[in-house]
């Protein structure tokens, strides 16, 4: 199988999700090419510390959003609380502070959405474990748009909920665990910058 | 059909209202904006940003709900009180030295931050000498900014903030309840002026001694941000000061030279050069 071609990686989790955000990027590679861009759902008045807790199992730079940051290989860009994220197509991220989407702010749909419009469908969206259904519209855009839907097996995950949802809503999406997602990103997914 | 094609339609749309209207979108940033009218688009049932455009151009209050679209319109009272309690500590001992002030609250929305800082410039002693300006490009959010009424089920929140920004007494000191609703006392707009100012196309209309304009910048692409603090440069007096919102900077903007960090974390700088 030829890599798949893209501009970002983005990745939504919900509960249980800051443990396998750590699964998942500690399989990467430091000289990950392909920028990776994610919404951890968060209480909105929580000066985050996500970034930190992270960065000691991640190869990569981690770091949390501010607006307008430059979307950089060797990064993971994480959504601060309460804004939204929406990726422009000139790769920098702006935030926005509009309305809660599914009761989410940052909101997985946004920020897959929006990637999938900028980005002209060339990302991947993985959604992981969550006890909501937010990611399941994105994914579905993202897959339309011509891009590749991962999901976290259902059976391997904290709160199964989002990734069940985001499989009814998208039958192609790929089922995998963690490690085999982080695996498919470093193998079979490539950056088209 | 392609993002391309798409894109130009917006782009013709924004072209369009700022030809006919005046209101300058076509400098926001675009993934924003692209969702936003997306969502007009749907809920109007149209297949296209061509038939949206032609139902702007023709029907003023269509231009009134795509507006409606386009400026977002969410905030809380003293959202972020980290920020309010460094404005009440650090900020507000400089500007006591004043013998008068003014004060702006750029994209002042449907007033909440407005009414979080008369509150606390009543409470700090400062509001009788104090001018505030309330601007934003919307007239249905001055409209309200004015009416100063929140739904009730906010308050629990406001309240919360108002607490944990160092409120001296209770926010319900300021408003009465009732029919779901409460309402702002007036005398809090006593020293208010309330007016229609883009930071796209406007000018400065006065010196400012402080300019808070939280979560506005995010909305725009990186030359606009630069024209609307090149206008907050301009309009404070050397010393004056600036507070964004939680996530927004003066880094990598053309005026980031004309500001030093005041209280970092908060973002509120001070002006250090000119008049």
């Amino acid at each position: 199988m030829s890599p798949v071609h893209v501009k970002a990686v983005v990745i939504g989790g919900s509960a249980g999700s800051v443990e396998a955000l750590t699964t998942l990027l500690s399989v990467l590679p430091e000289q990950y090419g392909i920028p990776v861009i994610a919404v951890v759902h968060l209480p909105p008045d929580s000066k985050s510390l996500l970034a930190d807790i992270l960065q000691p199992h991640c190869k990569l730079i981690v770091q949390e959003i501010e607006d307008k940051t430059p979307l950089l290989p060797g990064h993971v860009y994480l959504a601060p609380p309460d804004y939204h994220v929406l990726p422009e197509s000139h790769n920098v991220l702006s935030l926005s502070a509009e309305e809660e989407v599914l009761f989410s702010r940052p909101s997985i749909d946004v920020l897959f959405e929006t990637a999938a419009d900028s980005f002209d469908g060339k990302v991947v969206g993985v959604v992981m474990t969550g006890a909501n259904e937010d990611g399941a519209r994105g994914l579905k855009k993202i897959i339309d748009a011509g891009g590749l839907g991962l999901i976290q097996d259902p059976a391997t995950a904290y709160a199964p909920m989002m990734p069940r949802a985001a499989e009814a809503a998208c039958p192609t999406a790929k089922l995998m665990t963690l490690s085999q997602i982080g695996e498919f990103l470093t193998h079979e997914v490539s950056s088209c910058r | 059909m392609t993002n391309t094609s798409e894109d130009m339609e917006i782009s013709l749309l924004l072209e369009a209202i700022h030809r006919n209207y005046h209101y300058d979108f076509r400098g926001y940033a675009m993934a924003s904006v692209r969702r936003r009218l997306k969502l007009a688009r749907d809920r109007f049932g149209f297949r296209s940003y061509s038939q949206l455009q032609d139902h702007v151009l023709h029907d003023a209050a269509g231009l009134n709900a795509v507006l409606s679209f386009l400026t977002v319109q969410v905030s809380e009272m003293f959202r972020d009180p980290a920020y309010f309690r460094a404005v009440r500590e650090k900020v507000i001992p400089h500007l006591r030295t004043y013998p008068s002030l003014k004060v702006w609250i750029a994209g002042c929305s449907s007033g909440e931050e407005l009414y979080s800082f008369v509150i606390m410039f009543r409470e700090e002693g400062l509001e009788d000498k104090t001018l505030f300006y309330a601007t934003d490009i919307s007239a249905d959010a001055l409209k309200k900014a004015e009416l100063g009424v929140y739904d009730l089920s906010r308050i629990a929140q406001f309240s919360e903030n108002y607490q944990k920004a160092g409120g001296k007494t209770s926010l319900s000191d300021y408003y009465t309840a009732g029919y779901g609703a409460v309402t702002f006392d007036k005398s809090l707009r006593r020293r208010v002026v309330f007016s229609d100012h883009s930071l796209a196309t406007d000018a400065v209309f006065a010196e400012m001694q402080m300019i808070s304009c939280r979560n506005v910048l995010i909305y725009f692409e990186r030359d606009l941000q630069n024209r609307a603090i090149g206008l907050f440069s301009e309009s404070l007096n050397r010393k004056g000061f600036l507070g964004l919102g939680a996530k927004e900077s003066l880094r990598f903007t053309k005026h980031s030279d004309d500001f030093a960090d005041f209280s970092k974390d908060e973002r509120i700088y001070q002006k250090t050069g000119g008049a």
